[in-house]
């Protein structure tokens, strides 16, 4: 479970200070389906990569499970990171050079996962998302969606409890779309994941239990805020 | 996963790896083969030293000539005579060495640094030879020319100077000292009965000297005057300009200086104490020329010098430079590299890759790149050094004025004259004549010719080895550091 209290993120540019995150309060409950919306450059992905651990508040504090990762030492941040974070990204962000199966081992790598268990573990992964044939293609063989669901492979392979997905289905058709949004759903439904998503797409935001709508920085319009959330907001007044 | 990773991403920047790894090949071979061309020139530079000292010589000792004194055999005395036809045999101490007493040896030996110590005595028999057409009957000798003016006398005559050097050597110990670099190729060698009290006198040739002068095995030289029998001709790597071997005895003998000696070669106890023993000779005998291979070395011209000069200084420097450019472009590429893979290093380290690892992967794709560069540097390595050791010209060496000496012997009245005979001068009773030259002209350059090679030692080769893993070390030190520094949010933030 996350609880984000007062969480502020600010970047020095050459032009002074930018306010990425202006103060957000925040309760995800194990095994949500968040979507964050909002407008660009107003703070949805800058959120989504505090909670995934790769980067720090300015202040305020990101507790996961009891632990305040925010100020949380960079190893334990990576353990963190390589044990119960599962990321997909908008564009992929599959290693160029290593095929579909050893983009998926890449996520097994830091878990000193023996080889042979490794190579089993993501053809599985692989297997699961439908890409059973297509183990050694390299990502330049393989379509938007199946290099998606690579990702997605990639994520869930290490068996994570938070799957944190950037515009996950930005760049793909909306046949694809809906398929990489059911696959979620379905993960989410039947192995009681927590995700938390980023999107443009309003139809995809419907999908989720609950919607954030993020703007300059701030927490705007929440729907289907759980109990824990609604708790800590009280206590805050 | 970490071999595989590295291998892919070298073959997908095929042309960058390339480009990396022929850079430091370019400067790896350029050290090996420069350090192949200083170790040729070593190599002929301690041929060169030792053909000149002999092989197991360490040191040599030697009476410094004074300037302007000796060297030259002083004026010819041709007496009064009127005869047409002028032989004379004169047999002088080597040029630029002066004799010393052969007693220093027994000094030098008791050295606690020197294990040997042989005498020689280093020798020039110049022979002037020449007819002379007297003036006619009543014509009084007319005066003195100068700078080679003839006068008014004699008229022209015809002069034959033949000379050959002669070094008297040490029976009883030949295997230090001049002839100790020497071969025989036919007849003996000397034996301690050639220095017996009435021996028949004998002489080695050496065999340029042998066919330059048509004399074989059995044949006779006339040295001062005394025949000596020819019973073996040697040759030599050293192209020293010694002609004549003869046993020490008979060429103190032969000359007038019994218990003199020019040249001491020391053996010092060990290859390490050489500056010692020199020290000690030093302080023993203050007055003596003392020097070592490497003293000697530092008096060596030629076109042998030349090369030291130009592998010691151009060659190094060049592949130095060389070598830190290879560095450089190597270290560029790789922070470049990581640069293009900012979001690659940010996935990583999203997925929970720590900063070490994605570290040891840059790094170990450098090493590898630089490795590859110093296997196809070895290559290039290995063929420059076998274009050297098959086109470089032979390389000749120049010690000038012989062995200690620093080339300001000689002194007036040295031959040959000035200019041609002619007046009153300086060449004794002959009426007429000019002043004598100055006696430069018979000071002794020895000059050696060797075939440069260049070989290639496990040394350097291992040398090409560690440049390469620096190279690739510092080029992936440079990127890996670039990759630590990258925080995976600001790398997947770039992307977006």
């Amino acid at each position: 479970m996350y609880e984000l209290t007062n969480v502020i993120k600010k970047y020095e540019t050459k032009r002074g200070p930018v306010t990425a995150l202006a103060g957000i309060d925040l309760t995800i409950a194990d095994g949500d389906l968040v979507a964050i919306q909002g407008p660009t450059g107003h703070g949805k992905s800058t959120l989504l990569q505090m909670l995934g651990g790769l980067d720090r508040p300015t202040s305020g504090t990101i507790t996961f499970d009891g632990e305040d990762i925010g100020t949380m030492p960079e190893r334990r941040l990576a353990d963190l990171r390589a044990h119960k974070f599962g990321f997909v990204f908008q564009s992929f962000n599959l290693v160029p050079t290593l095929s579909a199966l050893e983009n998926v081992e890449a996520a097994l790598v830091p878990l000193t996962v023996p080889a042979a268990e490794r190579r089993e573990r993501a053809s599985r992964a692989l297997a699961e998302v439908g890409l059973a044939e297509r183990l050694d293609h390299l990502p330049s063989e393989l379509s938007g969606g199946q290099q998606q669901r690579v990702a997605i492979a990639r994520a869930l392979v290490k068996e994570p409890k938070v799957i944190l997905a950037d515009e996950p289905t930005g760049n793909l058709d909306e046949d694809t779309r809906d398929e990489i949004i059911e696959f979620i759903e379905e993960l989410h439904r039947e192995r009681g994941l927590t995700v938390i998503m980023v999107t443009h797409d309003t139809w995809v935001a419907q999908r989720a239990q609950r919607t954030l709508w993020i703007q300059k920085g701030k927490v705007k319009l929440r729907t289907g805020a759980p109990e824990q959330e609604r708790r800590l907001r009280t206590r805050r007044r | 996963m970490f071999l595989t990773y590295l291998g892919r991403e070298l073959r997908r920047r095929l042309r960058q790896t390339l480009v990396v790894a022929v850079g430091l090949a370019v400067g790896i071979g350029l050290v090996i083969t420069v350090n192949a061309a200083s170790a040729g020139v070593a190599d002929a530079q301690s041929q060169v030293l030792s053909a000149l000292y002999g092989v197991g010589t360490d040191i040599t000792v030697t009476q410094q000539a004074e300037p302007g004194a000796g060297g030259g055999p002083g004026r010819f005395d041709f007496g009064d005579t009127t005869s047409e036809t002028v032989t004379q045999d004169r047999l002088m101490v080597g040029a630029g060495t002066t004799t010393m007493d052969a007693t220093v040896i027994d000094t030098i030996t008791s050295q606690p640094h020197v294990a040997r110590a042989v005498g020689s005595l280093q020798l020039t028999d110049v022979t002037l030879s020449g007819t002379f057409s007297p003036p006619p009957q009543g014509q009084q000798p007319g005066p003195g020319g100068q700078n080679g003016q003839g006068g008014q006398g004699w008229s022209r005559p015809q002069i034959d100077l033949n000379s050959f050097t002669i070094v008297g050597v040490d029976v009883t110990t030949l295997d230090v000292g001049p002839l100790s670099s020497a071969s025989l190729v036919d007849g003996r060698a000397f034996t301690t009965d050639d220095t017996a009290d009435g021996a028949a006198p004998v002489a080695l040739l050496s065999t340029e000297y042998a066919n330059t002068k048509n004399l074989a095995i059995g044949d006779t030289l006339t040295i001062a005057g005394t025949s000596v029998s020819v019973v073996g001709t040697v040759s030599s790597t050293s192209g020293e300009a010694t002609d004549v071997f003869l046993p020490l005895n008979l060429a103190q003998t032969l000359a007038g200086h019994e218990g003199k000696v020019t040249t001491i070669y020391v053996q010092a106890n060990g290859a390490d104490n050489v500056a010692t023993a020199q020290g000690e000779i030093q302080a023993a005998l203050p007055d003596l020329t003392v020097k070592t291979a490497s003293d000697l070395a530092s008096q060596i011209s030629g076109s042998l010098s030349s090369a030291s000069g130009l592998a010691n200084n151009l060659g190094r420097w060049l592949s130095i430079i060389v070598l830190v450019a290879a560095f450089a472009v190597a270290a560029l590429f790789t922070i470049s590299g990581v640069s293009r893979r900012v979001r690659e290093f940010g996935t990583l380290k999203a997925l929970g890759w720590r900063s070490p690892r994605i570290i040891g992967q840059v790094v170990g794709e450098s090493v590898v790149q630089g490795l590859l560069g110093g296997v196809l540097g070895i290559g290039l390595g290995l063929l420059g050094a076998f274009l050297v050791a098959r086109f470089a010209p032979d390389l000749t060496a120049t010690l000038t004025s012989g062995f200690g000496s620093d080339g300001r012997f000689g002194g007036a009245g040295a031959m040959p004259a000035g200019g041609p005979f002619g007046g009153g001068g300086e060449m004794g009773a002959l009426p007429g004549g000019g002043p004598g030259g100055p006696g430069g002209a018979f000071r002794t350059a020895s000059e050696i010719t060797v075939q440069l090679t260049a070989p290639v030692t496990f040394a350097s080769i291992a040398l090409a080895v560690g440049l390469a893993a620096a190279g690739g070390l510092i080029a992936g030190g440079f990127g890996g550091w670039r990759a630590s520094r990258l925080r995976p949010a600001d790398a997947l933030r770039r992307i977006d």
